[in-house]
């Protein structure tokens, strides 16, 4: 992009944008994200709230809340995930196209939160669906839904088109579809997407004895 | 998941279209993710054409096991979680744990804290049945206005919460024998203001609906819920006062200082949506009498028995029942406490919407698809409740 | 309304040949409940909802409690039923009735065809507990999966061990993970290993 600095913001102040077409294309799609109309428990009315007049998350252009998957960019999975839920979720997040986004709204989207020691809960929706943006809180407050809008809108702006970074929709060999858990017969099966999710790692530096006096 | 249809059903045709071109039953599943249906909640209909001929309504989409995990931990332990029962409305949820736990401790609470509970119940109260008809009004196509109203006036009330309890949702308010915080002066003040002020909203609110021409075409003669079975299914709240049944818990069981507060029960009598609708706008206006007594007359003390101990809070070996009259209906808790008695044996929650849904396919059966959902949204379901 | 012994002396009346036995409560609870045998728990019901003197057409709460085997009895699933009446605006009384903790002997007769409020609440039960309720109308899980095959309110039910090791201190949390063959970071093992040795 061989355009001097100072000349694109001279010609700025007279009204000439000069952009990479990567920029526009990213500032077209940032500002109109269009979220899944999608609730699953408490959060949900934040999520509304969030819309409604005193937050207004029209501001930043996310306020076009689509009843259907098929014309949705964002998922905002706003609450528990059970496990009778998951599959749907993941069907859900499938039927989306490219390029979709996800945010976990709320302590038990994202590791299951207070529920988490219940036996249809779901330990957090990143199991099975990668997710972009997590916000803690329960529930979180509209404020810390729309910081993660914005926070998406910073990604969705630094995303490439062309390097090796680039977009996952543009990549030939790139996983769209995730795989659906299934009904067992005491538990999802299976229990994780281990190429979306691993198990955290960071007890390599620590030991149990350290962790237990800590 | 929906059982074949009997010889019998399949012949229950529209009347008028016998000797006309056969045709077949639909099977349509709306939900779980669906805009009309409050959450994830399904119901599997049968269609025939668009009128409903069978209807099973599914659920435990959001069973996240609040029951086994409040037998896990210590009696006050599940006091936040009671919050994430009913989201809407969590201080009445706390008074009605707080109640439960009271009755088999026989803790008696002071009369601060009598008063206190009774103004955030019935905020909570106004506060619900607002957003609940917003809510419905959405399913009937008036895209936002009604909802967006009903916001504007929660977020007013969820400022005093926020200031009282720390929380705008879940308020985790009320503690056994009293309340966590006493209201300030300036609380009270606030609280007066919103009240002050909530009628010129009902009636901003009423105005635009009550003698709404498409509202009363759409909603009345639809889901017509009869008294004798509004009984016999245990249905509970504003749903079966709309269908004349005159019960209130609050006037049954006189619990807080109910007994002394001047205020009636409206009760419908044709038992439809419309009446499901227009009882809840007077139930904010005897809400907001309520509101006005307790405010004036809330009298000094601790607000906070002082003689309970919540660290090492043990209950004898027994079982009990406490109920109130929630938003949604009748809210019960039944506890067992075994020896030891640190933490409750059992722990059931005897939820108003989820016994109201009962008797969903009676009231939808017969009518067109698109009643369905506003059939639903009168009876007024909060999955957290439905599910638990 | 009457004190629970009238209520008991006027039912083993109207059911000849019914078991009945009073169940205190807490002691500041004051809600004593009646016991009822299996085989008669339906004509009890229907003469308490159908007697002038108590008209309890309101069945408010229905819920199963499950008692572990103790040094004295056996172990049972308690099914509770809690009545009101709307019409004389009086209340509770209430029934207990138990079953069995084996799966195949643990039924009780249904009481939807008395009221119509039981019917999601005994599915309910059915689903967590395991009580088969007879002649249900529509007994299915309500709340699980159709393909689920545990009862999970049950006291000795064991949740999937589905949840991962943190960095935390639960160490029973770890144990516990590895013993089931839960989902566990590769080194779990030698982790636990390493701690039990020391």
């Amino acid at each position: 992009m061989a355009v001097d600095e100072g000349l694109r913001s001279e010609l700025q102040k007279q009204g000439i944008f000069v952009l990479p077409f990567e920029q526009l294309y990213n500032w077209g799609r940032k500002s109109s994200i269009w979220p899944l109309q999608f609730g699953l428990a408490c959060c949900a009315i934040e999520m509304i709230a969030s819309a409604a007049a005193r937050y207004d998350l029209a501001r930043f252009g996310a306020e076009v809340f689509r009843a259907t998957p098929r014309q949705a960019d964002l998922m905002i999975v706003a609450g528990t995930v059970t496990k009778k839920m998951a599959p749907l979720v993941v069907r859900l997040y499938n039927q989306m196209p490219e390029p979709k986004y996800c945010i976990a709204m709320g302590a038990c989207a994202i590791s299951g939160g207070p529920f988490k020691d219940g036996y249809n809960v779901l330990k957090g929706i990143d199991r099975y669906i990668p997710v972009d943006v997590h916000i803690p809180g329960c529930p979180p407050r509209p404020e810390a839904l729309i910081h993660a809008i914005m926070t998406l809108q910073r990604k969705i702006a630094n995303q490439h088109l062309e390097t090796e970074n680039r977009l996952r929709w543009y990549d030939k060999n790139a996983e769209t579809e995730f795989p659906i858990p299934s009904y067992g017969d005491h538990d999802l099966q299976p229990p994780a997407n281990c190429e979306v999710w691993q198990p955290p790692r960071s007890y390599r530096d620590v030991t149990l004895d350290e962790v237990k006096k800590a | 998941m929906i059982q074949p249809l009997t010889e019998e059903k399949q012949f229950t045709r529209t009347p008028g279209s016998e000797g006309l071109i056969e045709t077949q039953t639909l099977e349509v599943s709306i939900g779980p993710q669906h805009p009309s249906t409050h959450g994830v909640f399904r119901m599997d209909c049968v269609l025939d054409g668009e009128t409903v001929v069978a209807l099973k309504p599914v659920m435990g989409y959001l069973h996240r096991n609040h029951e086994q995990l409040a037998e896990r931990m210590a009696w006050l332990g599940s006091m936040p979680y009671t919050d994430r029962l009913d989201y809407l409305n969590s201080m009445s949820n706390n008074w009605a744990y707080a109640l439960a736990v009271e009755k088999l401790a026989g803790i008696k609470v002071p009369e601060h804290a009598e008063y206190l509970r009774v103004i955030m119940s019935e905020l909570t109260r106004i506060l619900n049945h607002s957003c609940v008809i917003g809510f419905m009004l959405q399913d009937l196509g008036a895209w936002g206005t009604p909802l967006l109203y009903a916001f504007r006036e929660r977020e007013r009330i969820l400022d005093l919460f926020e200031a009282v309890s720390g929380s705008r949702m879940m308020c985790n308010y009320m503690r056994f024998g009293g309340v966590r915080v006493d209201m300030t002066s300036k609380d009270l003040a606030v609280a007066k203001n919103i009240v002050s002020r909530f009628p010129r909203f009902l009636d901003e609110f009423e105005m635009l609906l009550t003698g709404n021409e498409v509202l009363l075409a759409r909603m009345q003669r639809i889901g017509i819920l009869p008294k004798e079975l509004a009984i016999n299914a245990s249905i509970s709240g504003p749903m079966a006062r709309a269908s004349g049944v005159e019960y209130d818990v609050r006037k049954i069981d006189e619990y807080g200082v109910y007994g002394r507060l001047d205020f009636r029960v409206p009760v419908g009598n044709v038992g439809d949506v419309y009446d499901r609708y227009y009882i809840r706008v007077l139930e904010m206006r005897e809400s907001i009498k309520i509101l006005q007594q307790a405010l004036h007359d809330i009298p000094a003390g601790p607000h906070v028995a002082p003689e309970v101990k919540l660290r090492n809070f043990k209950i004898p070996p027994g079982d009990g029942y406490g109920r109130i009259e929630a938003p949604k209906g009748e809210l019960g808790f039944y506890l067992v406490s075994d020896e030891g008695g640190k933490q409750p044996y059992r722990y059931h929650v005897r939820p108003p919407s989820f016994i109201n849904l009962t008797t969903l396919e009676d009231m939808c059966l017969g009518h067109k698809v698109a009643d369905v959902v506003i059939i639903l949204g009168s009876i007024d379901i909060v999955l957290g409740e439905v599910d638990r | 309304m009457e004190a629970i012994e009238k209520i008991k002396e006027v039912a083993a009346q109207a059911v000849p040949g019914a078991k009945l036995e009073i169940i205190n409560s807490t002691p500041a609870a004051q809600q004593p409940a009646l016991l009822v045998d299996r085989d008669h728990i339906y004509a009890v019901a229907k003469f308490l909802k159908e007697d002038p003197r108590f008209q309890m057409d309101f069945c408010s709460c229905v819920t199963g409690v499950d008692y572990l085997q103790k040094a004295d009895n056996p172990g049972f699933i308690e099914v509770v039923y809690h009545l009101y009446s709307v019409a004389q605006k009086h209340g509770p009384i209430i029934l207990k009735v138990r079953a069995p903790r084996e799966l195949d002997q643990c039924r009780v007769p249904s009481l939807t065809s008395l009221w119509r409020g039981a019917e999601f609440q005994e599915r309910e039960a059915y689903d967590l507990y395991g009580v088969r309720f007879d002649s249900h109308p529509d007994l299915r899980r309500i709340l699980m999966w159709d393909e689920f095959t545990d009862h999970p309110m049950r006291k000795d039910y064991v949740p999937p061990a589905d949840y991962e090791w943190e960095p935390t201190p639960h160490h029973d949390t770890l144990e516990r993970t590895v013993q089931v063959g839960g989902i566990t970071p590769p080194t779990a093992r030698e982790e636990l290993e390493k701690a039990r040795k020391k």
